[in-house]
């Protein structure tokens, strides 16, 4: 028991560490490798509430995809940092405004714990005695919430059409290999026989 | 729950062994190595030169693309992991819930095959 109080402080204290230094970091690719840190830190939070299937999840979709496309973004954004901070001023009334509500939706929620405490029960639902985490996803995301479901799917679909949609452009210029075409050509088209005659040229 | 976090305690030694062994390394070289820093050390000699501007350069959207493609199939192969696991339970229901969920995304590659995204140039 008292391990795991100490693995919740050091994930906790590490990932809101790395999570203030993501904002306070100078280069903005350190921000990306803090980030990548906070989601480490916490896949092991989840793990030690029990959500196994979330903390691996995390760990490959979030450290092995979206960091890798922040990585990209920061790459690709030709913008001059120095530049950018010094509009940090001028936007920190949306940033302020952005942070006081979610402090008062952590507010709300801390305070509705205080206030009912079976409602925090009701919100773990834990899994079914012998059966693993992710068993029992499975034994409902695929019934249960099928729309929900298949409501991802259709998201997924979007995302991939508006990525193609925004980014792909065709380039002028670019010579293709085409297998097809190549094997297509005859010997007639490409080869001809000519008889010359002595000094006649072709 | 206690038997679950049972089973990651060699993960959390490994953890605690891989933070102790870095500290350690790191510690040690600063004790046990000379310490004699100077400026000097860290210009560029000899046919070194200062570099001339930021090593940044702007990438192409295409990389964008295809990290894009890949988050999206690597989601889809995450909701399989459960469906695989669970598959005995859900039945036919589960099962062909899943295909179709396969299926538009399959719509998807079809589109983006077609389109020539995957191609690079």
């Amino acid at each position: 028991m008292i391990l795991q109080a100490l693995a919740f402080y050091l994930f906790a204290g590490i990932t809101v560490a790395s999570a203030f230094m993501v904002i306070a970091a100078r280069n903005p690719v350190h921000s990306v490798l803090f980030l990548i840190l906070a989601f480490f830190n916490s896949a092991g939070l989840f793990v030690l509430q029990g959500a196994e299937f979330l903390a691996m999840i995390l760990i490959i979709v979030y450290v092995g995809a979206v960091a890798v496309l922040f990585l990209f973004v920061v790459m690709m954004l030709d913008i001059n940092f120095t530049e950018l901070r010094e509009g940090f001023l001028q936007y920190m009334p949306v940033g302020a405004l952005i942070g006081i509500i979610l402090l008062i939706e952590l507010a709300l929620v801390l305070i509705g714990w205080q206030l009912s405490p079976e409602a925090l029960a009701q919100g773990q639902a834990p899994p079914p005695e012998g059966m693993t985490n992710t068993h029992a996803l499975g034994g409902v995301l695929y019934t249960r919430y099928i729309y929900l479901f298949q409501g991802a799917g259709l998201v997924l679909l979007v995302a991939m059409i508006g990525a193609i949609v925004l980014t792909l452009r065709a380039r002028e210029g670019v010579r293709r290999q085409s297998a097809a075409a190549q094997f297509a050509r005859r010997r007639e088209d490409a080869v001809a026989i000519k008889k010359v005659e002595p000094r006649q040229g072709v | 729950m206690e038997e679950l976090l049972r089973e990651y305690l060699p993960i959390l030694m490994f953890l605690g062994v891989a933070i102790g062994l870095a500290g350690v390394i790191v510690l040690a070289s600063l004790i046990v190595a000379r310490q004699n820093p100077d400026a000097e050390k860290l210009s560029p000699y000899e046919c070194g030169f200062e570099p001339f501007g930021d090593a940044r350069k702007q990438f192409d959207v295409r990389f964008y693309l295809v990290a894009i493609l890949f988050i999206i199939f690597d989601l889809e192969v995450a909701f399989l992991f459960p469906w695989a696991v669970s598959l005995g339970d859900i039945g036919v229901f589960g099962f062909w819930s899943m295909v179709v969920f396969l299926g538009v995304l399959t719509v998807g590659f079809v589109y983006e095959w077609k389109k020539g995204a995957l191609e690079w140039e």
